[in-house]
């Protein structure tokens, strides 16, 4: 009795950091509508800095909660920074610009705090005068956990009365819900924006801060915490700050309670909860449905042309070229030439999904994951050849697709992609935890093609054929009659049904292609790289897909070759500088700041506004 | 026997009774006009019989089927087309296009994975524009057509598949008197023609009066009266609740 | 008091406006007509610069406001209602109105939820109801008040008539005329003729994004070929 009680305080303890976290990343989506990826960030800034704080402030209580509060105001500021000087260009922009550019800032803040602090992970101090434990039902609760549990729903009580009680709130309520009318009442958004994004960002500095005393230290606490908070912020309901609370202590006491049956998948129990919630109430616990989403107008695409003759020529002589590339490359460029055709399948499927399907998701790898994987483990554990391992990676990953998405197309919109970057995360905690099946951390080695094929040259051939084929094979889709469903699904989802057609279930089949296509990709890589590990799976990964979809322009057919040729150079060239990572932030955010369009959306548009404007000036 | 038999039908939204117990029937080729105030329950109506929404209560029947439970894209392959009031027409795809998905679905071919649509019941999709005189804008964007174009694409559209009943919401809404009286008349003649019923709402008073049989008047989500032209536009408490005096629309004679 | 010079304004490619002009003097009414498409929509907000005009210019008090950003314009003194309400649904009546408070203006009575209520006596047993519980009628007296509670000198109304009861629509014609009474300017937006010809002094016509005609109402009664062809009557 009494180590279950205990265990439950622990549980409302975590879910106090939890919240704080969340209800930032809430507020910051319910008014801007930007999923703020660097919110993590944001989190692990306000722990380095309060470590940083107290080290310099006198050692005592007032020191201690001195440097929580000092962390917290300064990432407040921070966040403010960030909002002024990036996302403010944002706010018109699709989701995926916003959230590859968040993205940005995420790899930005990792080398800075790399740079400043160093790699090693840092313990923290203990919190004077709470230090020690009190016995409750005979349990030792930490001092620490029973203050956490009592900050926790008085930062819930101060967030309702701002939002509830205050001029401010009301207009940030109002924003909330329709910006371009809250700006003809006269309210000044970019000062609104702002102050909410300082507040934010203060929420999520404060819970870092707060974590010191219980948590290492260490480079990995964003994304660790941005997974579970996106988690939080889903269940409760977007932009509802009780609703995160709320979900924050479901969370909290699921992992603290899961820990006990199921040490291995606590990650797994948090997002089935979320994808369980999020099919029955998808605007999350507490979250209302929108009723009138008043969308900036946007710029429509042209509708699709068919291939004349001088593409056709254009693309027939692209692949002679690659077909002449091993006479005069060597295998360093073969091997770098087969990851850009493998990554312009993965990027291609998604663009299939997101740009044809108008269904974004935020967690790909998971299907270019599964199909590595599904070879790799039919050569492991079944003795398999090459030939059936190629053939298992689009069916795992076809199958992955099949179950996932049946979930994921009865959302739409930000819930979508939410429940796609969960459907990932529970492919990797899995990949990630089941040592005995898929060699955890250590990944599954060996996983090599046949003497035949062991050259690089010929490898190469094989990857050429197979991509080539599979892009050509998802362009053909995108005319036929399947391909026309999802283009008006996408745009007009309520004509479909009134005309006979079961669209969720055209989504769901959309989402199946993808996955088998982006499972070509992960077997065609595996056989490359000899090895698979939990990193093809995680977060990074689909987000560079999402990369180089952004790259090459989301609604041009042939845009993510051309991201994935120049995603994949920049990152084989960037990756062996040093603060690598913090140059290639730079670049995305150079990218979506300049050529929201993409390279080849942007060399369209170009084209586009010279004669625009020649027809303009024609027309006066 | 009615095409379209509606009884008892009823749907709340978070406790506001949207469509209260709303009974009607539409005869074979008949034009039924439903009008009332913006929130009266029309448009909630319309979802209802459609299939968009599912009613709370009540009963729909189609041609002596009992749709009531019918996902929307039974009912539409059983024959009812519609139109909706803000047009629901994919605008990056060509006028043709639109048309052509509604064909392909009409024709059981929306999962073909492999053949070019381009070139699929392309004679048919014009002959459907021609018909609403929009086949020489086949190959323009959706997203660039004029209001009043919409309206007509639309239409074409919810012919594709030779329904028996249509129900049109707000077909005319925004368009000039002389556009106005066309479509009208277009309607009209497809109705002669194919023994279509329509089901329609409007606001302008005129083109109600003008072209419908009888008239169906909703109020808070009840019917508040039902007849003829004459008889709904002299009834007392529809002058109250919904025409007034008559000063803000044109209460002169019907123009038909 | 407006005076709006030559706007072309564009949807991506679409050309929306072409050189539109037109003005609004003080304490007049003045009605926008057009049939859906026509671009009044899009001039209302080209003058409160939601869609800022490519090239023409916009002047209110003789200051020009092209270019400015959206809230600064409703806080030079012009308010605007919008064709759907777009009240804040999920607020209640009296914070939907405390979300359109700004101060006063110098010389002009300042508008309080009070003088609002007597103006809309529904508001007022609503006044703790949210928005959505409201009904179409109400929803849009709800809109006028709040863009009211800004005490702007210029209301910009987009389509006050739209999907209303004919019945509230004499309703909406006594109020008009109470605030032009107050000293306010309106130009209203309409696609129907019969409430312009009871509200409005002066009237445009707007056609495929360009001014067909301007003048009195009674001058456009005068020619009905006028009337006829561009109007939804």
């Amino acid at each position: 009795m009494g180590f279950y009680f205990a265990q439950f305080l622990t549980g409302l303890a975590s879910a106090s950091a939890l919240f704080l976290v969340a209800s930032g990343l809430s507020i910051i989506f319910g008014v801007t509508r930007i999923v703020n990826f660097a919110h993590g960030s944001l989190y692990m800034v306000g722990a380095y800095l309060a470590y940083s704080v107290v080290n310099w402030l006198p050692h005592g209580v007032f020191g201690f909660w001195a440097a929580v509060v000092i962390a917290a105001l300064a990432v407040g500021v921070l966040g403010a920074v960030v909002e002024f000087v990036l996302l403010r260009h944002l706010y018109r922009s699709p989701e995926l610009f916003q959230l590859v550019a968040t993205f940005g800032v995420v790899l930005v803040i990792q080398d800075a705090a790399l740079a400043i602090w160093g790699p090693e992970d840092i313990v923290g101090p203990r919190a004077p005068g709470l230090d020690s434990v009190v016995r409750i039902f005979g349990e030792p609760i930490p001092e620490y956990d029973l203050a956490l549990i009592v900050i926790g729903p008085t930062v819930l009580l101060a967030v309702w009365l701002v939002l509830n009680r205050t001029r401010w709130g009301t207009l940030v309520l109002a924003a909330t819900q329709d910006r371009e009318m809250a700006a003809a009442l006269g309210i000044n958004q970019t000062l609104l924006f702002t102050s909410v994004f300082f507040l934010g960002a203060f929420l999520a500095g404060l819970g870092g801060a707060l974590q010191i005393p219980r948590e290492t230290i260490s480079l990995l606490m964003d994304l660790n915490v941005i997974a579970e908070a996106f988690v939080v912020v889903v269940i409760g309901g977007m932009g509802s700050v009780p609703g995160a609370f709320l979900a924050a202590a479901i969370i909290g006491e699921l992992n603290a309670f899961g820990v006990l049956v199921f040490p291995q998948v606590t990650i797994v129990l948090a997002f089935l909860v979320m994808a369980v919630v999020l099919v029955l109430r998808p605007q999350g616990l507490l979250g209302r449905p929108e009723i009138h989403a008043h969308a900036p107008a946007h710029v429509r695409e042209a509708p699709l042309q068919p291939f004349g003759h001088r593409q056709r020529l254009a693309v027939a002589t692209v692949i002679v070229l690659l077909a002449a590339l091993p006479m005069v490359a060597g295998d360093f460029t073969l091997v770098l030439a087969t990851d850009i055709l493998v990554f312009a399948v993965f990027a291609a499927s998604l663009q299939f999904i997101m740009g044809t399907g108008g269904m974004v998701s935020f967690g790909h790898a998971a299907y270019f994951g599964l199909g590595a994987y599904g070879a790799a483990l039919v050569v492991k554990h079944l003795g398999g050849g090459m030939v059936s391992g190629l053939v298992a990676a689009p069916l795992a990953a076809g199958l992955g697709a099949l179950l996932f998405g049946w979930f994921c197309v009865r959302l739409s919109g930000v819930y979508l992609a939410m429940l796609t970057l969960a459907a990932a995360q529970i492919v990797w905690a899995t990949a990630f935890q089941w040592q005995e099946v898929t060699g955890g951390d250590d990944g599954i080695l060996g996983v090599w093609p046949p003497g035949w094929l062991a050259d690089r040259t010929a490898y190469y051939y094989l990857a050429l054929v197979v991509c080539c084929g599979a892009i050509l094979a998802l362009r053909r889709i995108v005319y036929a009659p399947f391909g026309y469903v999802l283009r008006g699904g996408r745009d007009a989802p309520l004509r479909m049904a009134a005309i006979g057609i079961d669209l969720r279930r055209h989504q769901w089949f959309a989402f199946v292609i993808a996955g088998v296509f982006a499972g070509i990709a992960g077997g065609i890589y595996v056989y490359s790289k000899g090895s698979v590990f939990p990193d093809e799976l995680a977060i990074p990964r689909s987000v560079n897909g999402l990369i180089m979809v952004l790259f090459g322009g989301i609604q041009t057919i042939l845009g993510p070759i051309v991201g994935a040729l120049t995603f994949t150079v920049l990152e084989d060239q960037l990756s062996r500088l040093e603060y690598w990572r913090a140059i290639l932030g730079a670049v995305i955010l150079f990218v979506v700041l300049i050529a929201p369009q993409g390279i080849v959306g942007g060399l369209a548009r170009l084209a586009d506004a010279v004669t625009d404007r020649s027809m303009r000036e024609a027309e006066r | 026997m009615s095409v379209l038999q509606v009884t008892g039908l009823a749907k709340s939204f978070g406790g506001l009774k949207a469509v209260d117990d709303v009974s009607f029937a539409v005869e074979p080729g008949e034009l039924l006009a439903v009008i009332g105030p913006n929130g009266a329950g029309k448009t909630t109506c319309f979802n209802m019989i459609s299939g968009q929404l599912r009613a709370d209560a009540g009963t729909v029947r189609f041609d002596g089927t009992d749709i009531s439970r019918w996902p929307a894209r039974k009912i539409w392959r059983l024959g009812v087309g519609r139109t909706f009031q803000i047009t629901a027409t994919a605008p990056s795809m060509t006028v043709r296009e639109n048309v052509q998905l509604a064909l392909l679905s009409h024709h059981r071919k929306s999962s073909n994975l492999w053949r070019p649509a381009t070139t699929m019941y392309q004679d048919e999709a014009d002959r459907l524009l021609d018909r609403v005189g929009m086949v020489e804008q086949a190959a323009r964007a959706a997203g660039v057509l004029a209001y009043g174009d919409l309206k007509r694409l639309e239409l074409a559209i919810a012919l594709a598949h030779a329904p028996k009943l249509l129900l049109l919401d707000e077909p005319t809404a925004g368009m000039a008197p002389g556009e106005r009286t066309n479509l009208m008349a277009l309607i009209a003649n497809i109705v002669a023609d194919e023994v279509i019923s329509v089901l329609f709402t409007e606001h302008d008073m005129d083109s109600v009066f003008g072209h419908a049989d009888r008239i169906l008047v909703l109020n808070r989500g009840q019917v508040l009266a039902e007849g003829s032209v004459d008889e709904v536009r002299n009834d007392a408490r529809v002058r109250a609740v919904y025409l007034g005096g008559g000063g803000t629309y044109g209460g002169s004679a019907p123009n038909a | 008091m407006l005076e709006v010079n030559g706007i072309n304004a564009y949807y991506g490619r679409a050309h929306i406006l072409h050189d539109v002009s037109l003005g609004v003097g003080g304490g007049e009414v003045v009605a926008l007509l057009g049939r859906n498409g026509s671009g009044k929509t899009t001039t209302l907000k080209t003058i409160m610069q939601i869609v800022p005009p490519e090239t023409g210019s916009v002047h209110f008090d003789g200051e020009a406001i092209t270019s400015l950003a959206t809230y600064k314009v409703c806080r030079k003194g012009i308010g605007y209602v919008p064709e759907d309400r777009r009240i804040f649904s999920n607020l209640s009546v009296a914070k939907n109105l405390e979300a359109g408070r700004l101060p006063a203006r110098a010389g002009l009575a300042e508008w309080t939820e009070d003088k609002l209520f007597k103006l809309f006596p529904n508001l007022r047993e609503r006044r703790g109801n949210l928005g959505h519980q409201l009904s179409g009628g109400e929803q849009q007296m709800l809109s006028i008040a709040r863009t009211l509670m800004g005490n702007p000198k210029l209301l910009l109304l987009d389509e006050p008539s739209e999907g209303i009861a004919p019945v509230i629509v004499e309703q909406m014609v006594r109020t008009i005329a109470e605030l032009k009474t107050q000293g306010l300017s309106i130009l209203l937006s309409e696609q129907n003729l019969h409430f312009a010809r009871l509200v409005a002094d002066r009237a445009y016509i707007l056609e495929t994004g360009s001014i067909k005609f301007a003048g009195t109402l009674q001058e456009l009664e005068s020619r009905p070929e006028v009337r006829d062809a561009f109007l939804a009557v």
